[in-house]
């Protein structure tokens, strides 16, 4: 007797966000309405989306198995950004604004505006724009960017729990998406979207950081709260009706095991950690290791060449 | 959970001569408001005083359709007032309802196939409300049984176990609430269930408290849907934080705000 399989159906898709000024090369995020290449219960209409990241200056603790495929082109973000686009195939790039940091030299905006807009102009790709990390330096940091960049329509982040509000009304000011980051914790996820949309910001512009994990360092967990996210969206949870992205090249290059063990196991194990993510209902990857990131995006094609199929 | 706002009824006060007199901005403000607070639904009822109820019914149902599309429950005893609305509904309308006798059942189910409708079904008959929960199964199960005859899913069909005033029955309580549990087993998909809540208050002093009190206890039970009182926010506030407890929704701190945002 033939098995017959259950399938689901839900009612409601994840938002879609859309990165990079219209009418020039943007990027579509999100609008899925199934759980990850469910094809036959539900429309995938935009395959995750792998961005390569670049810092706004020379990494300093970048491991060499990582730093090799860039060569000279790290020592100026313009031309490590045109080389991640014409040599890697990127679709989009990710900017951390690095050299603001206490850490990194304290770089002022005046210093930094210019090599974004020149990233910008020189590649002409859409742009997912993320601060130093240091929430101080960022308020500052941030809005200056953000005008400067004013109409091109990127995703600036990150929004916590504990500092939104300059992000919120400085995104919404200059037409930017967002990302609200939670500490791998479902109900917080929730509330930092509720928050910001309190802030009368658009929640179908905001993409969700569950909180990055490399393989081997708890990775199931974000797993998990992505998987309960996403089931609650798709019944009508519109404060979890987020795309997701995920900082997969940050967090596995911070490993021993990505670091210290020669480029194939850095490569492989950010590859394995960017694929699980995806499974896991990831709809933008950023990633470090151009040739982890084309496995990446050739993996995305075939699964979403089988869809097509059905 | 289906709240359906029970405030547009010719039996009070305000609502009676609005109709009489057709004001039509206070049936629309009652409507607007009780959607506003979250009904999905709204009950329409001419009251007992209607001269005209097929009049007063089309009025009523043109009249809160200009300013709002949530779906209606169309609530009368006649077929007659409820197939004038049917005609004229723009989204697919609960019928208020059906009982467990077999002519009144043919009636309310027939329109229901012809009109696409949904169907409240009170689990009592000729001799009246039950006064124990094996005889309101036995009801409810005839409704859904005869729903189906119909080519009606069972999904269409609000079972109602009949809520009678604590202070008047309050041996009902209980067998109302496993009234509940027994319903979602009678079919797979399971028939949706409801109340009319603010009867269990009925001459109560503290009306509020007992309704929101009845609600939780409900909801847990298996409750899918409930004639309320919508402006009660108390009692909204109950009905989200019950289904919170029971894991129909993911918590976050603000989880009044988000279940509203919906």
């Amino acid at each position: 007797m033939p098995i017959e399989l259950v399938r689901e159906k839900y009612s409601d898709a994840i938002n879609t966000v859309e990165i990079g000024r219209p009418g020039s090369r943007t990027v579509k995020v999100g609008g899925e309405m199934t759980m990850p290449f469910l094809f036959e219960e539900g429309q995938v209409p935009n395959p995750p989306v792998v961005a390569l990241e670049i810092l706004d200056c020379e990494p300093t603790d970048w491991p060499e198995n990582l730093k090799s495929p860039f060569g000279q082109s790290l020592k100026d973000p313009v031309t490590w950004a045109k080389k991640c686009v014409a040599e890697f195939g990127a679709e989009i790039l990710c900017v951390r604004l690095a050299s603001g940091h206490p850490d990194y030299g304290r770089r002022p905006a005046e210093a930094i505006i210019p090599k974004v807009m020149a990233i910008l102009k020189e590649t002409g790709v859409p742009l997912v724009i993320v601060g130093c990390g240091d929430d101080e330096t960022d308020n500052d940091l941030l809005p200056k960017v953000s005008q400067a960049l004013k109409g091109e329509n990127c995703l600036l982040g990150i929004a916590t729990q504990r500092n939104y509000k300059t992000l919120a009304v400085t995104a919404l000011a200059d037409g930017h998406s967002i990302i609200a980051e939670s500490p791998i914790d479902i109900n917080i996820a929730k509330q930092v979207n509720i928050l910001i949309s309190d802030m009368r910001f658009d929640p179908r512009r905001i993409v969700m950081h569950p909180t990055t994990t490399s393989l081997g360092y708890g990775m199931e967990y974000v797993y998990s709260i992505m998987e309960r996210a996403r089931l609650a969206a798709f019944i009508g949870d519109k404060m979890l009706a987020m795309p997701f992205i995920l900082f997969v090249g940050g967090e596995v290059w911070k490993t021993k095991e990505a670091r210290e063990s020669g480029e194939a196991q850095g490569v492989n194990w950010e590859l394995a950690t960017a694929v699980s993510m995806v499974q896991a209902g990831a709809d933008m990857i950023v990633m470090r290791h151009p040739a982890a990131a084309r496995s990446a995006m050739a993996y995305i094609d075939m699964i979403m060449k089988k869809g097509a199929e059905k | 959970m289906i709240v359906i706002g029970e405030l547009i009824n010719g039996m009070y006060k305000d609502v009676g001569k609005a109709i009489a007199n057709k004001e039509t901005d206070v049936i629309q403000h009652l409507a607007a408001d009780q959607v506003k607070a979250g009904a999905n639904a709204l009950d329409v009822n001419t009251g007992p005083y209607s001269k005209n109820p097929k009049d007063d019914m089309r009025w009523l149902v043109e009249s809160i359709q200009a300013v709002t599309d949530v779906s209606l429950a169309l609530d009368s005893t006649s077929a007659a007032v409820i197939e004038e609305a049917l005609k004229i509904v723009k989204r697919k309308p609960i019928i208020n309802s059906t009982n467990a006798d077999e002519a009144k059942m043919d009636s309310i189910f027939g329109l229901a196939k012809r009109y696409n409708a949904q169907v409240i079904g009170l689990a009592m008959d000729k001799s009246g409300v039950p006064n124990n929960r094996g005889k309101r199964l036995e009801l409810g199960a005839a409704i859904v049984a005869k729903a189906i005859d119909f080519g009606i899913n069972a999904e269409d069909v609000f079972l109602d176990p009949i809520v009678l005033p604590v202070n008047v029955a309050q041996a009902q309580g209980l067998e109302v609430l496993e009234s509940i549990r027994q319903f979602r087993q009678l079919s797979d998909p399971a028939p949706n269930t409801t109340i009319g809540l603010s009867n269990v208050s009925q001459g109560t002093k503290l009306r509020s408290l007992v309704n929101r009190t009845f609600l939780t206890m409900a909801i847990a039970s298996g409750l899918t849907s409930a004639i309320l009182d919508p402006l009660d926010k108390e009692l909204m506030d109950a009905m989200i934080t019950a289904q919170l407890i029971l894991n129909k929704q993911i918590y976050c701190d603000s989880f009044l705000d988000a279940y509203r945002k919906r």
